[in-house]
């Protein structure tokens, strides 16, 4: 038993001889959002169907909401809410009587359910298609819809496989609006995507799937400091002050471009950063224009994944 | 762990009337489907009574050459009845294979809803469908000319089998649809259900068959399933026909259930 939204141990799925999951470890707080980051082809997908009851592990564990997934599929399953990869709406019928369906499955009354749905139509924009049969609609409102599909009954924990592909910008805020307030009402989120973006925007952690393990996780800023070319660039008004800049401060390199300009490896801290502004002021040094880089979460992405197969490993 | 299990039990048939709603809007909104395995049948009884029937009914025993049209017209309506039953199959089929690509069931499975609720919501529909069609059909036949003789008790009967032959067939169907890899095998497979009130009594008597042919048409589940409807219908003698038909319904009913339950747990993931 956990107190933990998913706890997850040591998870092994094969298929044939490929292996697709290789001891994964995951673990997501009740209330939070997790994203799970990784190349096509990383076992993002097989962990959802594992966790959403879809598939089952060839070993390890896995707990939804203190149930187990393999034990107690029923257990998880009141308990959860899935909108996977691939549309899964009921295209013969409306919008409004999709939902209508998902809300007599989850027994609400009759009553509840319709003001549930309208509730649903409105959030996620689609009153006007309401009535309207799933062929008039575009990719991004089918998506919508699948989206909310699984919001009828509030689930504790919910998984989103890739939920904004195919949608607009303007969708996809609306879609991190709607999470950060089921997250706010309690919902904790399992969130796998291909947009480092949106894994910044919305995840509190993010655990790292290459190679059917996890092989990094962490806060996006403690990710960003793992990896390596955060920088400071700092220029000068004339070649001596930069030259005796260059002495002074250890492992700095001239810039190629630019060259009144000096790059400093920086990690990230505010210290480091106060440490070079102090050197360069004791030395009386002038700076004209200082530009700090920060590693986003694509250099963490290329430089976990990958090439750096048995760095991560160990 | 109990009180789930004793929830998600009092719900399964709760969740059966949803997923038949949601078969029969299906229907309501595309009807073309379901109108196909009526108007198939229709065009073979009218096929074999006016083009093939008088030749036909010529041949049959003890049948006055001059009224071998009429007397084909009531020999082959119970065949005809049964092949309308059997061509459900493949509406049944095509709506699950449909459903299998299409995700929903896969959103099915992660909610707490019970495969036998899945499942039982296409059958139900499907003999609904099937009991619609063989109405509608009975309907044509009695149009053009067909006179049953059959008391207010054998039409009771006849509808009870025809239920209960209709439930059995929608299971086959469902099942095939899942067995199906694609829509189009779905729409394919079950035809093989069409052909055998042909390889049965259905069209003509099993005693004018090669004695190969006679063996199996005499041991298939279609031909007492046709002896029991013609019996009914037209007071032929039924012999233990009725409760060969009911123990095959029984039989079919359970092999596709099992059948399906098997295949739904790992076809439903994509």
């Amino acid at each position: 038993m956990t107190t933990h939204a998913i706890d997850v141990r040591d998870l092994r799925k094969s298929y044939g001889k490929k292996v697709v999951l290789d001891g994964v470890d995951l673990t997501v707080e009740a209330g939070t959002v997790t994203a799970l980051l990784g190349p096509n082809g990383a076992g993002k997908t097989t962990t959802v169907h594992i966790l959403s009851t879809l598939v089952r592990p060839d070993a390890g564990t896995a707990f939804v909401n203190g149930r187990d997934v393999v034990r107690d599929p029923a257990g998880v399953r009141a308990a959860i809410g899935l909108t996977g990869q691939f549309s899964a709406v009921d295209k013969l019928i409306t919008g409004e009587e999709n939902l209508l369906l998902m809300a007599r499955l989850r027994h609400l009354g009759a009553k509840a359910a319709k003001a549930r749905v309208v509730e649903l139509l409105e959030q996620f924009d689609l009153v006007e298609a309401a009535r309207k049969p799933l062929a008039t609609y575009s990719g991004g409102m089918q998506r919508r819809l699948d989206l909310a599909m699984p919001l009828i009954a509030a689930p504790s924990v919910l998984f989103l496989d890739e939920p904004t592909t195919g949608l607009d910008p303007r969708s996809r805020h609306t879609m991190w609006d709607i999470v950060r307030g089921l997250v706010a009402d309690g919902t904790s989120v399992l969130l796998t995507t291909q947009y480092l973006d949106e894994a910044d925007e919305l995840a509190g952690r993010i655990a790292v799937l290459d190679g059917g393990r996890i092989v990094a996780d962490g806060t996006p800023d403690e990710l960003k400091r793992r990896v390596p070319g955060g920088h400071i660039r700092l220029r000068f008004t004339d070649a001596a002050t930069l030259d005796t800049a260059a002495t002074l401060l250890t492992g700095s390199t001239r810039d190629e471009s630019d060259a009144l300009a000096l790059t400093v490896p920086n990690e990230g801290g505010v210290a480091d950063l106060r440490a070079v502004l102090d050197r360069l002021a004791t030395a009386r040094l002038e700076v004209d224009d200082l530009t700090i880089t920060t590693p986003d979460l694509d250099d963490v992405f290329f430089a976990l994944t990958g090439k750096t197969e048995k760095e991560t490993q160990s | 762990m109990t009180t789930v299990t004793t929830t998600t039990t009092s719900h399964v048939v709760a969740d059966a009337i949803t997923m038949l709603r949601r078969n029969l809007l299906h229907v309501v909104r595309y009807p073309g489907l379901s109108m196909f395995t009526i108007l198939g049948p229709v065009v073979i009884l009218l096929l074999v009574v006016f083009v093939f029937g008088g030749t036909l009914g010529a041949g049959l025993p003890g049948v006055d050459p001059a009224g071998g049209r009429e007397a084909y017209l009531a020999y082959v309506i119970p065949g005809i009845l049964l092949i309308t039953i059997a061509g459900t199959a493949s509406g049944a089929a095509i709506t699950v294979a449909m459903d299998m690509t299409e995700g929903i069931t896969a959103r099915f499975r992660t909610m707490a809803i019970s495969r036998a609720s899945v499942l039982a919501g296409h059958v139900l529909g499907n003999t609904i469908q099937a009991i619609v069609a063989v109405a509608l059909v009975l309907g044509v036949g009695l149009l053009v000319g067909f006179r049953p003789t059959a008391t207010p008790l054998e039409w009771l009967e006849l509808a009870g089998f025809i239920v209960l032959i209709s439930f059995a067939v929608s299971w086959i169907g469902v099942a095939m649809g899942m067995q199906s890899k694609t829509v189009e095998t779905a729409s394919n497979l079950p035809l093989i259900l069409s052909l055998l009130p042909m390889l049965g009594s259905g069209f003509v008597p099993t005693a004018s068959m090669p004695q190969w042919l006679q063996w199996f048409a005499q041991y298939q589940p279609f031909t007492p399933f046709i002896e029991t409807a013609r019996g009914l219908l037209l007071g032929t003698p039924l012999g233990w026909n009725p409760l060969l038909a009911a123990s095959w319904a029984v039989v079919i009913a359970i092999g596709g259930y099992a059948w399906s339950m098997a295949i739904y747990e790992r076809k439903s993931v994509r």
